[in-house]
């Protein structure tokens, strides 16, 4: 881990995307406290106003401040990235793992599952899923978690059979490791670095999903703030008061270039062969 | 003359099945390895030799199971290697251990040299964690490895320094029979001379059986007691290795000895040059597997395969001009 840290200390774009990143987890875990207004608190005198030096990003057709909606909506956007990657994430792997460790009929039948889940676009399946479920947060990010886990599987599973190939694979078989220890201890760590770059993205996935449900009403419920909800109330309104969508928008782009900057130096770092002891 | 079998191999066949269409159905097989058979004594070294194609390597992966056989038997020790389990021959696996060509490809690259060879201490259960560690020291020292460099990940070392880990790794579970699967042929000549140096003393050293399976002539005569020499996935000849190199009865392996580069230019060799390629080992000739090229061939070749028997004492050749002077038994 020290190492880690050293490594990343090394590399400008990784520390870039890091420290954005930090900062988003702390206003998001701060944001109660970080907001100066309550984010429901409507200021009927103010609607509508562009930046100000009280409103620093605004106020929407409400009179509430867009900067502290924005903070709120930190904490509603990282914990359905994290929480739906999680859920996709861990069964991607789980799939990925036996589907392409064992091969054969495992291997058909996950695959073609995930096939069925791969052919619809992202946002539809989301969509129905959420619409079967309900429209919730929780909800929310099982839909996303289901919507991720096909490209998890695929990613680790291709990772697994090019790994599987390996002379060293091989070597543990004659070794006589078992097939349980082989897939925990030289399996999985060397599928590690496409795994987590594609974790970076999906976060980044996530985040654009929720707000793109949250855009089209099925995510996260007015009147709790969400980037994707803002940009939908305030996409009447653009043309004549453009900050009520910038800062959410700004928001997202932020939040996704730096899971993206950072997800990039982390490739890097686990390419064992920049590792020096 | 009466030395302890080790390993008996027996009419072992390895097809592999050619799959074409969208209904992935057989279509063809690759014979790669067709019905061979022969013995390997304790504390030799016995070789595989052959062109690139022929199914040496694809031997030594069957006999260990890596591969399972299409037909045959493998005997170790007189148990049938192919009657347990996967679960159970797990365990078997400690006495026989497989050293790879690539050591580059070989050795886990995220794990440190210590972590490699602690891993089959501690898959066949010999020893607790800290004695493990001892153990490792010790056969770290008797390869040629230093006790500060056992830290370090694979990619540190050069492809000599990781052979010697993957010996290591072999070894430390003290086999009995170790399948050397093209061992030396990735590193460089000055390289080689070191690891088969080792490779022998280890020999002496663990009372070891080694099966040697190379395409280098000069390597096999140098480390080989026996030679079996392969051809189209078939046994062609199996000799001491004096016995080889000095009256090959095989026309194959006398042309095969022919293109070993004398080490004195000025001395005039009689080379064999063969016509033709390899046949496809999906589509492997009549009769004999050689025919098509063979500078001895006749009418007979053409039909009837000959059989693998001993033309004169431990001398077993595939050949039909040995015929006439049927001394011996099958196998």
């Amino acid at each position: 881990m020290k190492e880690f840290f050293v490594k990343l200390s090394h590399d400008k774009v990784g520390i870039m995307g890091f420290t954005g990143i930090f900062l988003v987890v702390i206003i998001g875990l701060f944001s109660p406290w970080i907001a100066p207004y309550s984010p429901e608190k409507m200021f009927t005198s103010h609607v509508m106003e562009g930046p100000s030096s009280q409103f620093l990003f605004g106020t929407d057709e409400f009179g509430r401040d867009i900067l502290s909606r924005i903070i709120l909506g930190t904490q509603v956007s990282l914990k359905v990235g994290l929480i739906s990657v999680g859920i996709g994430a861990s069964m991607g792997l789980l799939f990925g793992l036996i589907s392409g460790y064992f091969q054969g009929k495992v291997d058909s039948i996950i695959m073609r599952v995930m096939d069925v889940l791969f052919a619809f676009p992202d946002i539809l399946l989301a969509l129905a899923i959420v619409a079967v479920l309900g429209p919730s947060l929780s909800n929310t990010m099982i839909a996303i978690g289901i919507v991720f886990t096909p490209v998890f599987t695929r990613t680790v599973r291709a990772a697994v059979i090019s790994v599987k190939e390996s002379e060293y694979i091989t070597s543990a078989v004659a070794i006589g490791v078992s097939p349980v220890k082989i897939i925990m201890k030289h399996i999985t760590p060397n599928i590690l670095a496409p795994f987590i770059v594609q974790i970076s993205l999906a976060l980044s996935g996530a985040i654009l999903t929720e707000a793109a449900l949250s855009f089209l009403g099925l995510g996260i419920q007015p009147p709790n703030p969400s980037w994707g909800g803002m940009l939908d109330a305030s996409r009447t309104y653009m043309e004549f008061a453009p900050w009520t969508i910038l800062f959410p928008a700004a928001a997202i782009v932020f939040t996704i270039f730096c899971f993206n900057l950072f997800g990039d130096s982390l490739r890097d770092i686990l390419d064992p062969k920049m590792r020096k002891s | 003359m009466h030395k302890n079998i080790v390993l008996e191999v027996n009419h072992l066949k390895q097809y592999f099945p050619i799959k074409t269409g969208v209904l992935r159905r057989t279509t063809g097989r690759v014979k790669a390895v067709d019905d061979i058979s022969f013995e390997v004594h304790e504390q030799e070294t016995f070789s595989l030799v052959g062109e690139s194609g022929c199914g040496k390597s694809t031997t030594g992966r069957t006999i260990l199971r890596l591969l399972e056989p299409t037909e045959g038997d493998v005997f170790y020790n007189g148990r049938n290697l192919l009657d347990y389990s996967k679960r159970d021959f797990r365990k078997v696996r400690r006495d026989l251990q497989m050293i790879f060509q690539d050591p580059y490809s070989s050795l886990n690259p995220r794990m440190t040299v210590k972590q490699l060879l602690i891993e089959p201490v501690l898959t066949h259960k010999l020893a607790s964690k800290k004695e493990a560690e001892k153990m490792v020291i010790a056969i770290a020292e008797k390869v040629g490895l230093s006790t500060e460099q056992i830290n370090r990940y694979p990619h540190e070392f050069s492809g000599g320094q990781r052979q010697r880990i993957s010996i290591a790794r072999a070894l430390i579970v003290k086999p009995k029979l170790v399948i050397l699967d093209e061992a030396v042929s990735a590193l460089d000549v000055s390289i080689q001379a070191q690891i088969l140096n080792l490779l022998i003393e280890l020999q002496k050293e663990f009372k070891l059986t080694y099966v040697f399976i190379s395409h280098d002539l000069n390597v096999v005569r140098h480390v080989s007691d026996r030679v079996g020499v392969m051809y189209l996935g078939q046994m062609m000849e199996t000799a001491a290795t004096d016995t080889l190199y000095e009256r090959p009865l095989h026309p194959y392996t006398q042309s095969l000895l022919s293109a070993i580069p004398s080490h004195d230019p000025s001395v005039k060799k009689k080379r064999i040059i063969l016509k033709g390629d390899v046949p496809d080992p999906s589509n492997p000739p009549s009769g004999c597997p050689f025919h098509l090229r063979c500078p001895k061939v006749h009418d007979r070749c053409k039909i009837e395969k000959p059989i693998f028997k001993e033309s004169e004492p431990e001398h077993w050749v595939a050949c039909h001009l040995y015929d006439n002077e049927e001394l011996s038994l099958q196998p």
